[in-house]
């Protein structure tokens, strides 16, 4: 359980890099630190703390703090790598530590080439990929995932919902990060309406962008309720699908409202990294909702490959019966 | 007659090494470079002076907060506003870069050698807008005990961020591409901001605090002559200097043209 705790621990720390994250782009401090891997020529961890002042202090604890979780990303794969059955669960630790290493050098090369939209976007993409890569494996290293659980549900229609949503979301968040990266952010200035109407009166590709945006929220935010709907009529004693689900649902609404803050308050710092933070909660509420819909066939799978029966109640009474028997 | 056989030997010392191709300091310029600067006749130069002024009432200056940065606070006492707008009490607008736009021909001419300097003090650009000439360096200096770093933003020439971690620093840059206006900023802190008209001429010049400008040693000729303010936008005038006239013009920028 150790290893399941010290993973919801790197979960953690990647939510807090997210937050610094979003706060240098909130804040234009993106190119406050010219140098990488260097800080003003000092190594990153010798550079005197009473320099780190306006942009430098975002910028630097962005980098502090990315090199902190790389590192606990490191411990976290080699864990994985000793103490782990699965064979599958331990390359993906080693995956969350390449995207780590990958994600550090996008973060660098944006840097060096004047925070290029695609290199920065992809920066902010892949940030997602390494937060959901850490939240997996502190799923499938929990004791609910790894058979202490009631036996996990196998619905077609949760799975094809549940898995749609969350790529609804990533997409969705794609299109965050090139609005935010392309200075698209107030392209349309008032909110809830679009320049006073429904649809933009003339059309640019920022326009177009942010327009894009704000329909599909409205197709993510729908999609979220109609999973959540799925699961609160058929699985409402299943707290392992209602929980995330609740909490999606409620995230998804507090994310349009921040979305529209942020508009209206011409991107307020608090409010603008806010926005960025909780769509990231809520496709991390999405993803376990859809990790737990397809629990049924990786359970499949792992009696599969070990010749054994599902994760669960059944795998217990295997194993107390083997014991038995022995 | 000793000065005429000295003279007849360095005009043929001087048509052998052109015909050589010889020499060093005094070859002439392969067909790849632009050609030699010719000088301004100084006997029929002439001048634009003029005022810019600003019409109404001015937008307020936005605040800056300091308080990100100690050193900065420390440096400036009170409230702290932008430079956008430096308008005096008759209407006399300060930072507008007035230049010739048009006009010139294919005239080239020489780069001074001496550096442009922008000095950042007090958490400042000091001065706010200037001009500089293509290849002429440019000097920046950070005069203040904290970090900077200098960030300049062009469209169409090369984009690049230093960092001047320590008091005194210096570095210089030279611009290969006439750009008018190119910004600066500090991303350390938000509020500093530059502009650099880079010319391939040196007519050109900013409005100082009384709003005038001067713009001297013109060739005779009818030029367009362009004023821009960061917010103001740009306006242009047509103007035909005579031999040795002082032409009088004024731009004058309105409260409506600033967002």
């Amino acid at each position: 359980m150790w290893l399941h705790r010290y993973a919801v621990f790197v979960a953690a720390c990647t939510i807090l890099l997210i937050v610094a994250g979003g706060l240098v782009t909130s804040t234009a401090s993106g190119l406050s630190v010219p140098d990488w891997p260097t800080t003003y020529g000092w190594s990153m961890f010798t550079f005197p703390l009473d320099k780190m002042v306006g942009g430098i202090f975002y910028e630097h604890a962005h980098r502090l703090i990315a090199s902190s979780v790389g590192m606990l990303t490191i411990a976290l794969a080699v864990w994985l790598w000793l103490a782990e059955r699965q064979p599958w669960l331990r390359r993906l630790g080693v995956v969350a530590l390449g995207a780590v290493c990958a994600q550090g050098l996008l973060g660098g090369l944006t840097v060096l080439f004047f925070l290029p939209a695609p290199v920065s976007i992809a920066h902010a993409g892949l940030a997602q990929i390494f937060f959901c890569l850490v939240l997996s494996i502190a799923l499938f290293t929990s004791r609910s995932w790894q058979g202490a659980g009631p036996r996990a549900v196998d619905d077609r229609v949760l799975r094809i919902l549940a898995s749609a949503t969350t790529a609804a979301i990533y997409a969705q968040i794609l299109i965050g990060a090139a609005m935010r990266h392309t200075g698209a952010g107030l392209a349309i200035p008032d909110f809830p309406l679009v320049f006073g109407g429904v649809v933009p009166p003339e059309w640019t590709a920022r326009i177009a962008l942010h327009y894009a945006h704000r329909v599909a929220a409205l197709i993510v935010a729908s999609a979220i309720l109609a999973t959540a709907g799925h699961i609160w009529y058929h699985y409402w004693s299943r707290p392992e699908l209602t929980r995330p689900a609740t909490i999606g649902a409620l995230l998804v609404l507090a994310q349009i409202t921040l979305g529209g803050l942020t508009v209206l308050s011409g991107r307020a710092v608090s409010i603008n990294t806010a926005h960025v933070v909780t769509g990231a909660l809520v496709l991390a509420t999405s993803l376990v909702v859809s990790l737990r819909s397809w629990r049924v066939r990786f359970a499949s799978r792992e009696s599969t490959i070990a010749g054994e029966l599902p994760f669960g109640r059944d795998l217990r009474e295997k194993r107390s019966s083997v014991g038995a028997r022995a | 007659m000793h000065v005429k056989t000295l003279s007849g030997f360095a005009l043929g010392l001087m048509f052998l090494t052109a015909a050589c191709g010889g020499g060093t300091e005094q070859a002439p310029a392969s067909n790849t470079e632009a050609p030699a600067a010719a000088p301004v006749d100084a006997a029929t130069a002439g001048s634009i002076t003029g005022k810019a002024m600003f019409e109404g009432t001015a937008p307020r200056n936005e605040p800056i907060k300091m308080a990100a940065d100690p050193v900065c606070v420390q440096q400036n006492k009170g409230a702290q506003m932008q430079e956008t707008y430096m308008v005096g009490s008759g209407g006399e607008l300060q930072n507008v870069f007035v230049y010739v736009k048009d006009g010139l021909g294919s005239r080239t001419f020489p780069v001074p050698t001496e550096p442009v300097t922008l000095d950042q003090q007090g958490c400042r650009y000091h001065p706010h807008v200037f001009g500089i000439m293509v290849g002429q360096p440019l000097s920046i200096v950070n005069g203040d005990p904290t970090l900077h770093n200098i960030h300049a933003t062009p469209k169409l020439n090369t984009e690049f961020n230093t960092g001047q971690p320590i008091q005194g620093m210096k570095t210089s840059h030279t611009f290969t591409t006439k750009e008018v206006m190119m910004p600066f900023k500090c991303d350390v802190h938000g509020w500093m901001n530059a502009y650099a008209g880079i010319l391939d001429h040196p007519y050109y010049a900013v409005s100082g605090p009384g709003g005038a400008f001067e713009i001297k040693n013109l060739p005779p000729g009818t030029y367009t002559i362009e004023a821009w303010h960061e917010k103001g936008g740009s306006q242009t005038q047509m103007v035909t200097v005579g031999p040795k006239e002082a032409k009088d013009i004024a731009f004058t920028f309105k409260a409506a043209a600033t967002n």
